[in-house]
């Protein structure tokens, strides 16, 4: 029995992973993941300040779910988002300076990003402390995973180098990659991806149980 | 889960009004504490390209602020010598020029309106063409070193002045050339005000 409440448990955790995906299943969020997957450093640091903003909303919001009338949930979800999100933006600001540089109109913009929004909606304000807390890691390293997915490929590609690190002369990089449309098309193949294998391995359960 | 009881209309307003007040006092907490660093910053930023403009200056900086036909504010520094005299000027000038529609520069002068050195403070220009006007990207910025606008057309070539345009971003060329003589025009300006 206590078997099984651990799987549950580690199960809210791992699902936004790969599974439930909010950026490549769910597809949430696209504006961030298109806009900021330019290089590595960039989709690592937009992660973590959208996890971080996600997990602190999950636990304010489900830790206040009984008191917030249903009338003004919305507003009040919108508030203590924004709260943490300005935190960050003026942590980040502050203490990262060069980050704050390449995120910087981006950060403000995790107020919107209908990840925090639709996991608070969907998620926190049904379930406990706990597990809203590991939802919103989970959903959070799942977004972090999508973007340094499509980031590293963006990098590699359009700009010959990873985490900085130039190992392709500039003469042969793919500029598309950096730009838009190029967001598009690796987001696109990504997405694919992921979603086969996740299949594969949803299938190969199911014969199992079988 | 039962299903909740209608709330009344002062229970919402309490709600929230609380909530609102409890993320305004946090937010306050926050702002205090990052206050510092951000204008230490901020400030480190600005001095290091006024370091970048204007290397062998070591007298004292005056900081002023002109204000140009478009209205824009325009932060000026002066370097001003031991008897008063000045010595050159970093000028924080921009184009609206840009492909990406504005980017900010920072020029320094020497006492002839010489460009000493040039550099970006803040551009949004296409990753691959228009970015090469960063000094890591590409040499196009060094050109303008060394060069005294009065004999010095900041044109580029194809337009019949004497600028070495990036290929394939004439327009990020262009807004560059428009940045410096913006901040050129200003230090001229200054420099004859300064005399009187």
């Amino acid at each position: 029995m206590s078997n099984n409440c651990n799987n549950s448990k580690l199960s809210i955790l791992t699902k936004g992973f790969f599974k439930e995906n909010p950026t490549l299943i769910l597809v949430l969020g696209c504006c961030p993941t298109l806009a900021v997957t330019t290089s590595v450093t960039n989709a690592l640091g937009m992660g973590a300040a959208t996890t971080f903003v996600l997990l602190m909303s999950n636990i304010i919001i489900s830790a206040l779910k009984n008191v917030i009338p249903d009338k003004v949930r919305i507003p009040s979800y919108i508030v203590i988002i924004a709260t943490f999100v300005s935190m960050i933006d003026l942590l980040i600001q502050g203490f990262l300076p060069s980050l704050s540089a390449s995120l910087g109109v981006f950060i403000p913009l995790i107020v919107v990003n209908c990840i925090v929004l639709g996991r608070a909606e969907a998620f926190a304000n049904k379930n406990t402390v706990f597990d809203s807390m590991l939802d919103g890691l989970g959903m959070g390293i799942g977004f972090t995973i999508a973007l340094t997915l499509i980031g590293g490929i963006r990098e590699i590609l359009g700009s010959g180098s990873f985490l900085g690190y130039q190992f392709i002369p500039s003469e042969y990089n793919m500029l598309i990659f950096v730009l838009a449309p190029g967001a598009f098309i690796v987001f696109g193949f990504v997405m694919a991806a992921v979603r086969y294998f996740v299949n594969k391995s949803e299938e190969k359960k199911k014969h199992k149980a079988a | 889960m039962t299903a909740k009881k209608e709330a009344s209309i002062w229970r919402l307003v309490i709600v929230l009004t609380s909530i609102a007040l409890i993320a305004g006092l946090a937010l306050t907490g926050v702002y205090a504490l990052t206050k510092d660093p951000i204008e230490k910053g901020q400030q480190e930023k600005k001095d290091k390209a006024l370091q970048a403009v204007l290397p062998e200056y070591q007298g004292t900086v005056v900081d002023t602020v002109i204000v140009d036909a478009d209205n824009e504010e325009i932060p000026v520094h002066l370097a001003i010598g031991e008897n008063g005299e000045l010595c050159g000027a970093g000028i924080e000038t921009y184009t609206k020029k840009a492909f990406s529609g504005r980017f900010d520069l920072m020029v320094g002068f020497d006492a002839e309106g010489t460009i000493v050195n040039t550099e970006v403070l803040k551009a949004n220009e296409t990753p691959g063409l228009g970015d090469n006007i960063n000094k890591n990207k590409s040499d196009f910025a060094l050109q303008f070193n060394h060069q005294n606008p009065a004999d010095f057309q900041l044109v580029v070539k194809k337009d019949g002045g004497d600028v070495d345009a990036i290929t394939a971003a004439t327009i990020s060329s262009r807004a560059y050339c428009d940045a410096v003589q913006r901040a050129y025009d200003i230090f001229m300006k200054i420099k004859e005000d300064y005399h009187e």
